[in-house]
C-alpha cells in the first residue's frame, strides 16, 4: 500500500457536482483538490441528460441557486476556453390546457421577485413566433436568457479546466470505503490507493446512498434512466429548448435543436436503470410512445428520423429535491447529489456554492432546503 | 439504348427495354424505367442526390444497400425516401433538398437565420 | 403446422444464413419468423434483381450461379412454409423481444431463440476525398450492376483490396463497362501463411487468379502494393481521379468519373450489440466481432449468431454456419427432431465452417486491412461522412481531451453519431485515435451500437398490445 495522497478537499464522484465544485475551489480558492472518479468523468446523469439550461419550472427554493448558475453559464467560455455549445436562445414552457396555462401564470408571477421574468405567450402569440406547434398547444411561458448546452461535454471540459487550475483528476478510482482518522477522511480505493483530505464531498450522483449512509445519513435515493433521443439533422429553426408542462407524465417531453439540425428530446416514462451493472436501457415502447407525444406537440417532426436512442443514471430523491449542503453529523463533509434529473442546468451554481462551502464554511446562496439533515429519523 | 442525359452519372449497361416512368425532380420533369430505384432515376438525370448538411457538398448515395443513409431525400411534401431502397413510382415527385417551407417562416426562424448568417 | 407450444424462433436475415437456418426450421417440422430488410429474398450477395429484369443466373452471377439459383428457389418453396416479412428493420432487441418495423407499422416478437443472420457492409477506410460524389462502396458498384443493370460511372476505377475489388470490376468489364484501374493495397507477394490458408479451397483461389488474368487481357491498369493518396474532384462536381503511390513510391494518377472502395466487409454486430452479447478482438482482420462458439451460439443464452454478420466465410460458409445455429438452438430448446437433425450434421457443417474459416484468414492475410494507412491520412481528410469530422479533428480530440477510447472520441468529436451509427468509419476511427495515443487498437475499444439499428421513421405507430 502507498503512502496516501494529502489534500485539502477530497472530492468522490466525477459528475458535473464534483468537476464543477474541483474546478472553483482551484479557481477562487486555491485549495488542493482531489477527485477520484470510479469510470470516466461527466458520465451517466451529467453526460446523458438533455443539456437543458433552464430556470423556469424549478421549486423556488432552487431560484438563487438556478439564478447564479446562470450568471456561471453567461461566463463559460472565459472560465473554461470553450463554449460548451451553451446557447441563450431562451426556454419555452407550452402547455396543452388552460388548466396548465393557469399553472404557467402563476409559476411566473411567483418566480419575478426570485428574479426570473418570464414573458406569457397566448396560442396566437406562439404560433406568430415560432409557428412549428399544433393546434393542441394552447399557451407557453419564454424565459428569454435560458437555453441549452451540451452535456456530453460538460463534465469531461470542467474536469480539465480544473486540472489544468491543478486539481487531481484521478479516474479509474473506484472508492471502496471512506475512514475517518485524525481530522481526516481516507479513502481507500479498489486499486489499493489511500487517498485523505479533512473536507470531503460526495457527489457520487444515484450512488451516493452507501456512502451517506456510512456516515450514518441514510436518503431515500432511487435510481432512474431518462428516455433520450435525436433525430437525424434538420433546417435549422429552432432557437430555444422548449417543453412541454403537464401533469400527464407521458405528455411532458421536451425538445431542442443543436446548431447541426439535430432535434434532441427526451421525457415521457423512464427507462431502465441498472446501477449495480451501471448501465441503462431504454424501453423501446418509451420511445415509440414519444414519437406519438412529438408528433401531436409537433406535426413537423412526423417526417424525421429517429437515429439514436441513449439513456444514463439519474438520482431521485424522494421528496424531489437535492441533497447539498454540509452533512448534519460529521464535521468536514459535504454532499451534492440527487438532483433529480435537473441538475444540468445548476451544475456551476452547485460547483461554486460547494467551492465556498468548502473553502469558506458558509455560502450566500440558501441551501438550507437541500440539507441532508432533513431526512434524520425518517 | 436509351441515350442518358449527357449529365448523368450512372451509365445503363442492359436492362433498358423496360416501360417509362414519369417522375418529377426538383420541380423539372423526368423519366425513369420501372424497376428503377429512386437512386438510379436521379442519377440518370444527374450528377448528386443530395447535400452534406455540413458544407462537404453534393452526395450521390454511397452503399446502395440501405446501410449508409447517404442518400435521403424528400418527397415534395415533406415526406423522406431512402433513394437506394425506393422504387420508382409513376408521379413521384421528389426534392433533392429540404423544401423550402420544412419550417413555418416566423420572426423566431429569421432571426436565428440572420444570427447564423452572421456567425459564419 | 406446429404445435402451439412449438418454441418461438425468428431469423434475421433473408440472405443466404438466414434462408439454410430458416430451411433446417421447418425440416424440424417448425414455422419460423423471417424477418428481412430487402423487398426480395437473396440478401446482398444473391440479391434478386427487381421483377421485370430479364438477365438470367448466367449473367447476373457468373460462377455462383448454380448456387444463387438453389438458393432461391429452395426459399420459394418455403414461403409457404415460415412467416415471412419483407422490407421489415429489426430496429431494436430487448431480453427476449424482437422489435421490427415495416412501413411505420411497429410490432414485438417474443423468441425462444433468435437467429441473427444480418449479413455484412463494405469495410472501408478512408481516402482524402472519399466523401465526394462518385465515391461508391465496391459492394455499391456490384449492386449498380446486378440489381440496376448500371455502372457507377462512364470511367471507374476500383480501390482497396479483397476479393470483392477483382470480382466486381471483372463484372463491370464483361457488362460493358469501362474500368480506369484496378488499384490494390495489397503487396504484390502475399505471406506464406495467406497461401496456406487461400489453399483449403483451391478452387476459389484458382477463380481469383482467372479474375486477375481476365483484367489483364481486358487492358485494365492493374497495380499492387498501392499506398492511396486522395480521391480527386471537387466537393461540389464529385469525383474527377484517384491518386496513389505505386508500390515503387511514385505517384500515378488515374481520370475517371467513379471510385469502387473497400477492403473486405465488416460484420452487421448491431443486433448482437443490442443483445448485450461479447465481443472478441479478432487479430488478424483487426476488428471486433462477437464471442461465438463452433455452432454459432453467442454469449446470450437464446442468441444465435450465423454468416457474415458473425464470421466473414463468404456465402458458402454462411449457408453451413445458418443451418448449424439454427440445429443448435432447437437441440439446445430440447426439440427433439432439431436435435436428432444437429446430432447427425452438426460434425459434417462444423468441418465445413473449419475450412472456410482457414480460407478466411488466408484471404485476410494476403488482402489486409491497410493498418498502415492511417497514421498517413491527412488531417482533412473526412473520417466519418455523416457528420463530415476529419482526422484532424479526431487527432486534436485525442490531443485536447485524452480520450483514449473511441466511445469516448464519439462524445467529443461526433465521430459515428451520425445516420449510419458509424458503420462506415468505427474502425478508421478506431484506428486512429490508436495511433494517435499510441495504443494497439485493440485497447481503444470499439463503437457500441445504440439503438435504432437504422434510422426509425418518427411517424412509426405505437405497438397496439
Amino acid at each position: 500500500m502507498s503512502a496516501p495522497t494529502r489534500s485539502d478537499v477530497l472530492i468522490v464522484g466525477g459528475g458535473l457536482m464534483g468537476t464543477t465544485t474541483a474546478f472553483f475551489l482551484r479557481r477562487y480558492y486555491g485549495l488542493s483538490v482531489t477527485l477520484l472518479e470510479r469510470e470516466l468523468v461527466g458520465r451517466q446523469a451529467s453526460g446523458t441528460n438533455f443539456g437543458n439550461v433552464r430556470r423556469q419550472g424549478r421549486d423556488l427554493d432552487q431560484l438563487p441557486l438556478a439564478n447564479r448558475a446562470r450568471a456561471v453559464w453567461g461566463r463559460i467560455k472565459e472560465l473554461l476556453g470553450e463554449d460548451l455549445e451553451f446557447v441563450p436562445y431562451g426556454h419555452l414552457r407550452v402547455c396543452y390546457t388552460e388548466a396548465q396555462a393557469a399553472v404557467l401564470e402563476q409559476h411566473a408571477q411567483a418566480v419575478k421577485p426570485l428574479g426570473l421574468d418570464l414573458e406569457l405567450f397566448t396560442a396566437e402569440g406562439l404560433r406568430r413566433r415560432w409557428g412549428i406547434f399544433s393546434d393542441g398547444v394552447v399557451a407557453g411561458s419564454l424565459s428569454p436568457v435560458d437555453g441549452h448546452a451540451n452535456p456530453r461535454l460538460a463534465g469531461p471540459a470542467f474536469a480539465r479546466a480544473a486540472e489544468r487550475e491543478g486539481a487531481r483528476i484521478v479516474e479509474h478510482a473506484e472508492v471502496l470505503h471512506i475512514e475517518q482518522e485524525g481530522g481526516d477522511f481516507l479513502a481507500y480505493a479498489a486499486d489499493g490507493k489511500v487517498y485523505r483530505a479533512p473536507q470531503l464531498l460526495i457527489a457520487t450522483g444515484a450512488w451516493s446512498k452507501r456512502l451517506a449512509e456510512s456516515f450514518g445519513e441514510p436518503v431515500p435515493l432511487e435510481a432512474r434512466a431518462p428516455t433520450m433521443g435525436v433525430t437525424e439533422p434538420l433546417p435549422y429553426a429552432v432557437g430555444p429548448s422548449i417543453g412541454l408542462s403537464s401533469p400527464i407524465e407521458t405528455e411532458g417531453l421536451y425538445f431542442r435543436q443543436i446548431d447541426r439540425g439535430n432535434i434532441v428530446f427526451g421525457g415521457g416514462l423512464k427507462s431502465i436503470a441498472d446501477p449495480v451493472n451501471i448501465r441503462a436501457y431504454v424501453k423501446p415502447d418509451n420511445t415509440l410512445r414519444q414519437l406519438r407525444e412529438l408528433r401531436r406537440f409537433v406535426p413537423g417532426f412526423a417526417h424525421a428520423q429517429l437515429i439514436r436512442v441513449w439513456s444514463g443514471i439519474e438520482g431521485y430523491t424522494a421528496d424531489w429535491k437535492p441533497v447539498m449542503g454540509p452533512s448534519a453529523r460529521v464535521s468536514g463533509l459535504h454532499y451534492a447529489f440527487g438532483f433529480n434529473g435537473e441538475g444540468f442546468a445548476i451544475s456551476p451554481g452547485v460547483g461554486e456554492v460547494m467551492a465556498e462551502l468548502l473553502a469558506t464554511g458558509r455560502t450566500s446562496t440558501p441551501i438550507e432546503p437541500f440539507s441532508i439533515g432533513r431526512f434524520a429519523g425518517a | 439504348m436509351p441515350a442518358d442525359s449527357p449529365t448523368a452519372r450512372f451509365v445503363r449497361l442492359a436492362e433498358t427495354g423496360r416501360p417509362k416512368l414519369a417522375l418529377r425532380i426538383d420541380g423539372r420533369p423526368a423519366e425513369a424505367l420501372e424497376g428503377d430505384t429512386l437512386l438510379v432515376a436521379l442519377l440518370s438525370h444527374g450528377r448528386r442526390v443530395r447535400d452534406s448538411e455540413f458544407g462537404d457538398g453534393a452526395r450521390a448515395g454511397f452503399c446502395l444497400m440501405g446501410a449508409c443513409q447517404d442518400c435521403w431525400v424528400w418527397r415534395e411534401n415533406g415526406e423522406r425516401l431512402r433513394a437506394c431502397s425506393t422504387v420508382v413510382e409513376a408521379g413521384m415527385a421528389v426534392l433533392t433538398r429540404p423544401p423550402a417551407d420544412y419550417w413555418p417562416m416566423t420572426p423566431d426562424l429569421a432571426a436565428h437565420l440572420s444570427r447564423a448568417g452572421g456567425e459564419s | 403446422m406446429s404445435a402451439p407450444s412449438a418454441p418461438r424462433v425468428v431469423v434475421v436475415g433473408a440472405g443466404p444464413a438466414g434462408v439454410r437456418a430458416a430451411q433446417a426450421l421447418v425440416e424440424a417440422g417448425l414455422r419460423p419468423v423471417v424477418i428481412d430488410e430487402g423487398r426480395r429474398d437473396g440478401g446482398q450477395i444473391y440479391r434478386r434483381q427487381p421483377e421485370g429484369f430479364t438477365r438470367g443466373y448466367a449473367k447476373l452471377y457468373g460462377s455462383e450461379a448454380p448456387k444463387a439459383e438453389a438458393l432461391h428457389r429452395d426459399f420459394d418453396a418455403l414461403r409457404g412454409k415460415v412467416d415471412y416479412r419483407s422490407e421489415t428493420l429489426a430496429w431494436n432487441l430487448t431480453p427476449g423481444e424482437l422489435h421490427t418495423v415495416r412501413a411505420g407499422e411497429p410490432q414485438v416478437l417474443p423468441f425462444d431463440a433468435l437467429l441473427v443472420c444480418s449479413g455484412a457492409t463494405d469495410r472501408l477506410a478512408p481516402v482524402n476525398g472519399w466523401h465526394r460524389a462518385g465515391c461508391y462502396s465496391l459492394g455499391a458498384a456490384q449492386i449498380a450492376l446486378k440489381a440496376q443493370a448500371c455502372a457507377i460511372g462512364s470511367k471507374v476505377v476500383f480501390l482497396g483490396s479483397g476479393p470483392l475489388l477483382y470480382l466486381v470490376a471483372a463484372q463491370y468489364v464483361q457488362a460493358g463497362a469501362q474500368v480506369a484501374a484496378v488499384l490494390d493495397t495489397a503487396p504484390a507477394r502475399p505471406p506464406l501463411a495467406a497461401l496456406a490458408g487461400l489453399l483449403a479451397r483451391p478452387r476459389l483461389a484458382l477463380r481469383g487468379l482467372q479474375l486477375i488474368r481476365q483484367l489483364r487481357r481486358a487492358g485494365v491498369a492493374l497495380r499492387k502494393g498501392v499506398r492511396p493518396l486522395e480521391i480527386l474532384g471537387s466537393d461540389e462536381h464529385g469525383v474527377a481521379g484517384v491518386s496513389v503511390f505505386d508500390a515503387h513510391g511514385d505517384v500515378q494518377r488515374f481520370d475517371c468519373d467513379a471510385v469502387g472502395l473497400g477492403w473486405h466487409l465488416r460484420a452487421e454486430t448491431q443486433l448482437a450489440d443490442l443483445a448485450r452479447c461479447e465481443f472478441a478482438f479478432e487479430p488478424t482482420s483487426r476488428q471486433w466481432l462477437p464471442r461465438l462458439d463452433e455452432d454459432g451460439r453467442s454469449s446470450t443464452p437464446g442468441v444465435y449468431l450465423a454468416g457474415d454478420g458473425a464470421r466473414i466465410l463468404g456465402a458458402d460458409g454462411a449457408e453451413a454456419a445458418g443451418r448449424l445455429a439454427a440445429l443448435a438452438a432447437l437441440s439446445d430448446l430440447g426439440h427433439a427432431p432439431g436435435r436428432a437433425l444437429y446430432q447427425s450434421q452438426h460434425a459434417d457443417l462444423r468441418r465445413t465452417l473449419a475450412t472456410m474459416d482457414r480460407f478466411r484468414r488466408g484471404l485476410a492475410l494476403a488482402f489486409p486491412w491497410p493498418q498502415a494507412q492511417f497514421a498517413g491520412l491527412p488531417d482533412q481528410a473526412v473520417v466519418c461522412r455523416c457528420e463530415a469530422v476529419t482526422a484532424g479533428e479526431l487527432r486534436r480530440c485525442v490531443d485536447q481531451t485524452g480520450s483514449r477510447e473511441v466511445n469516448r472520441a464519439k462524445a467529443f468529436s461526433r465521430v459515428g453519431m451520425g445516420r449510419c451509427q458509424g458503420r462506415y468509419c468505427g474502425h478508421a476511427a478506431a484506428e486512429i485515435i490508436a495511433h494517435a495515443c499510441r495504443l494497439p487498437v485493440e485497447d481503444v475499444g470499439r463503437l457500441r451500437a445504440q439503438a435504432p439499428v437504422k434510422p426509425l421513421p418518427m411517424d412509426t405507430r405505437e405497438v397496439l398490445s
